[in-house]
């Protein structure tokens, strides 16, 4: 039968604490990423990787790490944009300075110099809480986007003060620069995702989740029964930096290719980032994946209608997009506050029971 | 008085002025998170939303028309010359009124007793819908708008402090910009009226009973929601103002909406509760913002304006974590 406990007996800690704890639910995940790994890569075009599939790789990445810090523990952050600046110039900097590194390497070095950027403005968080500290976050934003502007050495001193990756290759492979394969740009994205996501997950419910959540929910008694305030926030900040890093990194050098700051990693990215956290659902993984496909792919669907199918002009498409987010974002939150993770829960809750639901 | 000094003054003077403009936007965030705990970060949108009603009747522009004419294939744009300005704020008013209500009706109804961050995202998602409406509507262009307030540099202002400096120096007076001072003197007006509206009117007192506790307010008989229509109003006439002031400044743009970015750091330096705060924070920021692009910026590259206020505040708030007159954090288990 479809998705149902029944006849799936457990006979171990290992199996009984297993992420996926029904059959069916684990032949669909499995079966999606066998799809995801072995099927795409054969069909990607041009536009399929430039407009929809990396893009949305790279905005759950983002969403990861914000909704380790937002979702898990309770610090609504709107420097978002900020971080994947210092994660795309890390990036930048580390390919420039170091042609034979490793592409692999030089992006997870790019997140851990994020991490360490993310420490030092989280570090406020100890005192300000709230929206105090989500404003106190901006000054994060500003402040790097405004340090990458100014300062040549970030930007190798080029005339245009943009920066534009070079090619760096994987097995032989061009994964960066204008000539690199769909396929391989994908599946490098899709790669690190994977990786991220398994970690972060595993992370969010060992010890060091539990503290997240527990400040979280209540920071003043979580204080009181040992969790370590110091630690969790930080490492929160921490983790959750190294991952907007990475998704800088890649939003840089394996999507863009080329980016200047101000219209990159404005303040929009902080608020798109945050949106897709929230509509997803603070506080779950699938979530964050939901989020960011909902927001990548609607845009792109809506261009599609009112552009190539109603043939309004671009800039009343462009109005109306923006319009139409935003009622929608109005309309999740009034429907189901905690985000689509939340309504998948409840589709599943409805078809445990189903078709006899007493 | 050396040149050097009267500098000083000037950038003082000015960084007061433009303070007083974000008081302005500020002030309409404190009313509405003082009377629903709401931190509505569409102010600065409905600023911009209001700012382009007001051209846009004045003008005598047809709404939606750029959607009329995509759908229909039409070629409509003006309805005629335009409203007088005084008719056409008083429209405007009752466009603000009719927003408040439907912001009431459709969105804040459905999130009573919901989470904070879940009130404020959607007040978010307000903005960019409000922000696309307002595009739709009428345009995204750049408009000037004039409601005939005087505009550029006092002569008079010029001439009485050239003879400040000592004679023979080079130095050729202060430049104050008289529709800052007019924007300086309706704010001042408008937080007067403020204040004797929320201290001498029923309504104000009912106001300030929600602020203080909205259960109480409920037992002794006052309508919370026809409360907070109210205020969106109020927070409604306030984003005009602030409107008509920066877009008389620097054009009816998108950019507008971007001074409720401007507002926060002075909120927090402020509190979020208190409008004295947001009108002494707003000085603060102001005259700090001017006085760093002046005498820090050359050092480092200029632009610091863009960060300079959200850095004072965070170190501010490091010290005093509710800002400066805001109500004392007290945490319970």
């Amino acid at each position: 039968m479809l998705y149902r406990e029944t006849g799936d007996f457990k006979s171990s800690y290992a199996a009984d604490q297993q992420t996926f704890p029904i059959r069916s639910e684990r032949y669909l995940f499995w079966g999606a990423m066998v799809i995801a790994f072995l099927v795409v890569p054969f069909f990607i075009n041009d536009y399929w990787e430039k407009s929809v599939l990396v893009p949305l790789l790279v905005w759950s990445m983002a969403a990861l790490g914000l909704n380790i810090l937002t979702g898990y523990c309770g610090q609504v952050s709107l420097g978002t944009g900020g971080f994947m600046a210092v994660g795309a110039y890390a990036c930048y900097k580390l390919m420039t300075a170091f042609p034979d590194l490793n592409i692999f390497i030089v992006v997870i070095l790019s997140g851990g110099v994020t991490a360490f950027v993310g420490m030092l403005f989280g570090l406020p968080s100890l005192r300000i809480k709230g929206f105090y500290l989500a404003v106190a976050t901006l000054a994060a934003q500003f402040f790097l986007v405004w340090l990458f502007n100014k300062v040549p050495w970030f930007y190798n001193y080029s005339a245009s003060g943009q920066i534009t990756a070079p090619e760096r290759t994987i097995f032989g492979i061009a994964v960066t620069g204008a000539s690199a394969p769909p396929w391989a740009t994908y599946l490098f994205c899709l790669t690190l995702v994977f990786l991220f996501a398994w970690i972060a997950r595993n992370l969010t419910r060992g010890t060091l989740g539990r503290s997240w959540m527990a400040i979280r929910d209540m920071d003043i008694a979580a204080e009181i029964i040992g969790v370590q305030p110091l630690k969790a926030k930080i490492s929160a900040f921490a983790v959750s930096s190294f991952y907007i890093g990475v998704a800088g990194a890649l939003y840089f050098s394996v999507w863009l290719g080329a980016v200047e700051p101000t219209e990159a990693f404005g303040i929009n990215v902080s608020f798109l980032v945050l949106f897709m956290v929230i509509i997803g659902g603070l506080g779950s993984i699938l979530g964050s994946f939901l989020g960011a496909a909902f927001l990548t792919l609607m845009p792109v669907l809506l261009k599609n209608v009112m552009v190539g199918g109603l043939g309004w002009p671009t800039d009343l498409a462009a109005h109306f997009e923006i319009m139409l987010v935003g009622g929608l974002i109005v309309f999740f939150l009034i429907v189901e506050p905690h985000g689509l993770a939340q309504l998948w829960r409840l589709a599943k809750e409805k078809l445990r029971l189903w078709p006899f639901p007493y | 008085m050396s040149p050097d000094f009267l500098n000083f003054i000037e950038t003082v003077l000015n960084g007061l002025m433009t303070g007083v403009m974000y008081s302005l936007v500020a002030l309409g965030f404190v009313l509405i998170f003082k009377a629903s705990g709401i931190f509505n970060f569409a102010q600065g949108v409905m600023a911009l939303f209001a700012a382009l009603t007001l051209v846009g009747l004045q003008t005598g522009q047809v709404p939606f028309a750029h959607l009329i004419n995509a759908v229909l294939g039409t070629d409509v744009h003006h309805w005629g010359p335009g409203l007088p300005t005084v008719l056409a704020i008083l429209v405007t008013m009752l466009v603000m009124i009719a927003l408040a209500f439907l912001i009431e009706k459709v969105v804040l109804k459905h999130l009573v007793n919901q989470e904070p961050i879940i009130l404020f995202m959607a007040t978010i998602g307000l903005a960019y819908f409000l922000e696309g409406t307002g595009d739709l509507m009428w345009g995204a262009d750049v408009k000037a708008l004039d409601v005939g307030l005087p505009s550029g540099g006092s002569f008079w202002w010029e001439d009485v402090t050239r003879n400040w400096a000592p004679a023979g120096s080079d130095y050729f007076g202060m430049y104050i910009d008289t529709l800052d001072v007019s924007a300086a003197i309706i704010a001042v007006v408008l937080v007067v009226a403020l204040t004797l509206f929320s201290q001498y009117t029923a309504t104000g007192r009912a106001l300030r009973a929600v602020a203080d506790d909205h259960q109480a307010a409920l037992s002794v008989g006052i309508s919370l929601r026809s409360i907070w229509v109210i205020v969106w109003s109020i927070a409604g006439f306030v984003a005009l103002v602030a409107g008509i002031m920066w877009g008389a400044k620097s054009g009816v743009q998108f950019s507008l909406s971007l001074i409720a970015l401007k507002a926060l750091p002075v909120l927090i330096l402020g509190g979020f509760t208190s409008i004295p705060g947001a009108i002494v924070g707003g000085l603060i920021i102001g005259v700090g913002e001017k006085l760093a692009e002046a005498y820090v910026g050359p050092l480092v590259g200029g632009a610091v304006e863009n960060w300079f206020a959200y850095m004072v505040a965070l170190a501010f708030l490091l010290f005093r974590p509710q800002g400066l007159y805001g109500e004392k954090i007290i945490e319970r288990i």
